[in-house]
């Protein structure tokens, strides 16, 4: 089976955000960068697939500046056979349709079975590039899977959404496909130092971004620190203390210690 | 401003989250229909245009159909907004509908500040406020974020809609939420781990505390994606919404799919080394302190009362 993994580089969750110069994005300098959480489920689905179907080829595909390429590695060294990265510098600043767009151009040229991706990013966090990309190519997708198999012999893909609520609904599909990936589908694996090592010889190539191919949708207006909503009692100190006052805290306002 | 509503409907059953969806229109004032794939035996309390196709004829949700279907309406209706939830229907359709209709989709509404959208980004660190630049806007909005006062009220219209696409994936059936053992929901006090704990032998710091405090422990998305946490004790969107009396989360960020899990608690307590965590948004003391130093102090300092 043919398969394409769509991931992105973002920043660790945990960093100290800045807001950048023209006040639309986070400032990039001094962030901590990994693979974006949802992708790394997305990276193992695919290789759990190729361990059933040891035939399939796996694409991992990054759109991002020069530093993207780490996350490519992680992949290839999670198991993926070759990387693709987009270097694109402004790609941080396009919007889901722009990135959906680029993804598609480059997914058409190859005949792919399955495109997995995460079901969003952590730091846009829209959720639409991967049905984006379906929908640009014409085939179905399945969003916010947290269960898959493959059925060798009826070639029937059985996945489970996850619904609100802790419930699932049960979807069939065939190939091709796009599946989205929600957190906790599977264990990402960590990678092992010997394959940290195979990784480095496996196909990693770069091209440039295609010209624009869609014009603009929409425009951030501003990007900022949400206000502190006040009433919050904030305590800091030394443990003991920030304990005695804590229960002291409960005593007064609650009765939960009655 | 013409508004499309997008309701829901699911396993036979009309979503009350639909009233989310007139709150919002009604904040914007704008003139709203609203489109289900549902039942006419069960109707969305709303004065309006209901277009309404069948769920007995086109089963439970499949993209390509519910798609056509929504198109079709957007043709004759002509709307400039066409608004979802933020929701496992709502995110998966709503970008099929922007692609067809070459529009701008902002996902994740939160609230609408001057006339624009505002939405969370990097785990609810951080805002961005977004200016559509297409003629008509894809919305989805954040659930929970616009409310009515009351129930709603009123008997809609009904323009009956039908297609015969067919999509080439199926919705087999449902599996329903694993919530034996503890019931979270009917707990007095909490006591929740976070990805901060770090490890799953702290979890038992957690688990101590909340015995300390005669109560139930909990845990947010990560802690029981890693199985550190049974899943029927996760507290959140896909977990249980919970309203105890009191409720400690500890080294929780804050992500909105948490927050809306237990943001509607009496009182809440944070323990977090980030002071700027957006779980302090909604926490009545924040104690900013490592949670493996603190909660074993706390504990036991409960204990020796």
């Amino acid at each position: 089976m043919n398969i394409l993994i769509c991931i992105k580089q973002v920043p660790d969750m945990e960093s100290k955000f800045k807001i950048n110069g023209e006040g639309t994005w986070y400032d990039r300098a001094d962030l901590a960068w990994r693979m974006n959480e949802y992708d790394e489920y997305a990276v193992e689905q695919a290789v759990r697939l190729k361990e059933q179907l040891p035939n399939s080829d796996l694409t991992v595909l990054c759109i991002g500046q020069d530093q993207a390429s780490e996350s490519i590695k992680k992949a290839l060294a999670m198991g993926c056979d070759k990387g693709v990265h987009i270097a694109d510098p402004d790609s941080s600043q396009r919007e889901p349709i722009a990135i959906a767009t680029m993804i598609a151009g480059f997914a058409k040229e190859e005949l792919f079975d399955i495109i997995f991706t995460g079901m969003q990013s952590q730091d846009r966090g829209s959720a639409q590039v991967g049905v984006m990309v379906a929908e640009l190519l014409g085939i179905p997708a399945v969003t916010t899977i947290v269960d898959f198999s493959y059925d060798e012999n009826t070639g029937a893909i059985q996945v489970k959404r996850e619904l609100e609520g802790g419930s699932k609904a049960l979807v069939t599909a065939t190939t091709p496909v796009v599946l989205t990936c929600q957190l906790g589908l599977n264990t990402p694996r960590y990678p092992t130092l010997p394959n940290i090592m195979k990784a480095k010889k496996k196909e990693l190539r770069t091209v440039l971004p295609a010209p624009a191919a869609v014009d603009a949708r929409q425009e951030t207006s501003a990007c900022y620190f949400p206000e502190k909503k006040g009433g919050g009692l904030v305590l800091e100190g030394e443990i003991p203390e920030l304990a005695d006052k804590l229960i002291q805290l409960l005593k007064e306002k609650t009765s939960a210690l009655a | 401003m013409k508004t499309l509503l997008v309701a829901e409907f699911r396993e036979g059953k009309l979503r009350a989250e639909y009233s989310q969806l007139i709150a919002f229109a009604q904040q914007q004032q704008t003139e709203a229909a609203m489109f289900l794939v549902g039942n006419a035996g069960e109707l969305p309390k709303f004065n309006g245009t209901l277009y309404l196709a069948d769920a007995a004829k086109h089963g439970e949700y499949n993209p390509t159909v519910h798609r056509q279907l929504l198109l079709d309406v957007v043709a004759t209706e002509q709307p400039a907004q066409i608004v979802f939830l933020h929701s496992s229907y709502g995110w998966d359709l709503a970008p099929r509908i922007a692609v067809a209709l070459q529009a701008a989709q902002i996902s994740e509404i939160i609230s609408v500040d001057n006339g624009l959208p505002v939405v969370p980004v990097c785990n609810a660190k951080l805002r961005r406020s977004i200016k559509s630049t297409t003629g008509r806007t894809v919305l989805t909005i954040q659930a929970g974020a616009f409310s009515l006062e009351g129930e709603p009220e009123g008997a809609p219209t009904v323009v009956a809609i039908d297609t015969d696409a067919a999509g080439r994936v199926q919705c087999t059936g449902y599996e329903a939420a694993k919530l034996e053992g503890v019931d979270l929901t009917k707990a007095e006090i909490i006591v929740s781990a976070g990805r901060g704990v770090g490890k799953p032998e702290n979890v038992a710091m957690v688990q101590a505390l909340a015995k300390a405090l005669g109560g139930e422990y909990g845990a947010s998305r990560p802690v029981v994606d890693a199985g550190w946490v049974e899943h029927n004790r996760q507290v959140g969107t896909t977990g249980s919404t919970v309203t105890p009396k009191l409720y400690v989360a500890c080294g929780i960020s804050g992500a909105i799919q948490h927050l809306a899990g237990m943001k509607k608690s009496d009182f809440i307590v944070a323990i977090n080394t980030d002071k700027d965590a957006p779980i302090g948004e909604v926490a009545n003391v924040l104690v900013v302190a490592d949670l493996k130093q603190f909660l074993p102090v706390l504990t036991e300092k409960l204990g020796a009362r």
